[in-house]
């Protein structure tokens, strides 16, 4: 499924920009202009990525310590283990897509559990 | 160098045995830990996994694929350091020599003496300790918290939660005044009154009443209140006493240069027991955060592998977060030494502020409360200002 989530000119660099769906998916436009898309929710603990620390092409959850590869999704220490899903961007007409991945999101366990209908 | 020890495996020496394996060393890794567990993450202890929402599974530091190709000596305390031949003396009589140590033995909490053998009475450090209250807090009852740190604040936020009685208790008139200042304690311990409950301030603690089990908690200014269960949160100190003869510098810690280097070469020391030199602050401290001791051990091993070769670089200002009653609790940098805080975004009612801590009017820390994006950027700004 592919997605509109905002003008190329509107996402400075630096910057991140959140589509509200669910679960959340967040672009990042970087310092050096690349555009990727990633889960928004750390796999650790319910924390938007979008809100976290942009360093080249990592993102530093805004909670705890760990970085995710924008690139890959890779996940670079504790408290998270697992990585989060990407996305394919496409920009058409100066605007962004997102190709929504097919996998499963790696949701952390409160969340996980939140979605399944049982405890939070 | 061919062998390497970590002694303590939490989360310091684990992130120390993974930087020594990123940094290159090949040779052999022994990581020694006086607990029979695995790595696991302690934050969570007294939150989720208190309240019953994380498993223990979920604490595992380490990812199933995840091959340090190290030695795990568990369940063994170190009980002594031969400086000059780094031989680290095991409890149980034998001993490994390396080339390199990494002291990562943590610290442990305090109690309250003439407690011990009284049921009902915890500390909150370790997975065995969580287990045995999260087992009583289920039983529900009156729960009193001795200190209003962030731990007791955390354990009374999650018992509450589970729908006990809870009281707090701290000696000093407002509690987090040290780690917060006055201001920002004030507003941050305001949590417990707005869900009920009690903070007692400026009072301390006496002793503990009960036969077998304790049943009230007396506080000096003659009160007593009726406890089923007690949880001492008053600090932890740290765990360097198997050093005493080594050679190694003690006080409050392990005395470490701005890289975790110890006096003895071939040494270095990370996490809750080390004392690292703060060049900014011309000082010496420990910091007991999960972050230091996440981040600090990629600096100390880079010395090690160097012998010191190359310069330390700066650390990140120091980074904690708490959550209680929802909220979500998040500090950088050092409130001592500033001289205004000011609440720059958000109302403190509403438990929902951004504050900045300055110093002549430089900021020197940041305190957010449910402001995770604007506490971020200027985390940020204080890190690259530093």
């Amino acid at each position: 499924m592919m997605i509109p989530a905002c003008r190329l000119v509107d996402l400075p660099r630096g910057e991140a920009y959140r589509l509200d769906i669910d679960p959340p998916v967040s672009v990042f436009h970087t310092d050096d202009g690349e555009v990727f898309a990633i889960d928004d929710t750390c796999t650790h603990q319910d924390a938007s990525l979008a809100d976290g620390w942009l360093e080249g092409c990592e993102v530093e959850c805004p909670l705890h310590a760990s970085k995710f590869d924008l690139r890959t999704g890779a996940v670079d220490a504790p408290p998270a283990k697992r990585p989060v899903r990407t996305h394919e961007v496409h920009v058409e007409d100066g605007m962004i897509y997102v190709q929504l991945s097919l996998d499963a999101p790696n949701l952390p366990p409160c969340v996980a559990a939140r979605l399944a209908g049982g405890p939070a | 160098m061919r062998t390497v020890a970590v002694v303590g495996a939490s989360l310091a020496g684990l992130s120390a045995a993974r930087s020594l394996r990123k940094q290159g060393y090949d040779g052999r890794l022994v990581v020694i830990g006086d607990e029979l567990h695995r790595p696991y993450d302690r934050p969570p202890l007294s939150k989720e996994f208190l309240a019953g929402s994380l498993a223990e599974a979920d604490l595992a530091l380490e990812p199933d694929a995840e091959d340090l190709r190290a030695e795990w000596l568990l369940g063994v305390r170190a009980v002594g350091l031969d400086g000059p031949q780094r031989a680290v003396r095991l409890a149980d009589g034998s001993e490994v020599r390396a080339d390199g140590v990494v002291i990562a033995t943590g610290a442990a909490a305090r109690t309250l003496p003439g407690t011990d053998g009284l049921a009902g009475v915890h500390t909150l450090r370790t997975l065995d300790d969580a287990r045995a209250l999260r087992d009583e807090l289920t039983l529900g009852g009156r729960l009193v918290v001795i200190g209003g740190g962030f731990i007791g604040a955390e354990v009374a936020s999650t018992a509450y939660a589970l729908g006990l009685d809870v009281t707090v208790v701290e000696a000093a008139p407002t509690p987090l005044a040290g780690p917060l200042g006055e201001t920002m304690g004030t507003i941050v311990s305001a949590l417990h009154a707005d869900h009920g409950v009690r903070l007692l301030c400026g009072v301390g603690v006496k002793g503990l009443s009960g036969e077998s089990r304790v049943d009230a908690v007396l506080l000096e200014d003659g009160r007593s209140v009726p406890a089923d269960i007690v949880v001492v949160g008053v600090g932890a100190r740290p765990c360097v006493e198997w050093l005493a003869g080594s050679g190694i510098e003690l006080d409050d810690g392990v005395k470490c240069g701005a890289d975790g280097r110890t006096g003895l070469a071939g040494v270095v020391a990370v996490g809750d027991c080390a004392s690292w030199y703060d060049p900014r602050a011309g000082l010496h401290r420990r910091v007991e955060h999960w972050t230091g001791a996440r981040e600090r051990p990629d600096a100390a091993v880079t010395a090690l592998l160097a012998g010191g070769a190359v310069e330390p670089s700066a650390p990140r200002p120091p980074y904690f977060w708490s959550d209680q009653y929802g909220v979500k609790i998040q500090f950088a940098g050092h409130a001592a030494g500033a001289d205004s805080v000011t609440i720059e975004e958000g109302a403190r009612d509403d438990r929902n502020v951004l504050a900045v801590y300055r110093r002549s009017g430089h900021p020197v820390a940041v305190l957010g409360m449910n402001q995770p994006r604007l506490f971020m950027r200027w985390r940020k700004q204080l890190a690259t200002a530093a």
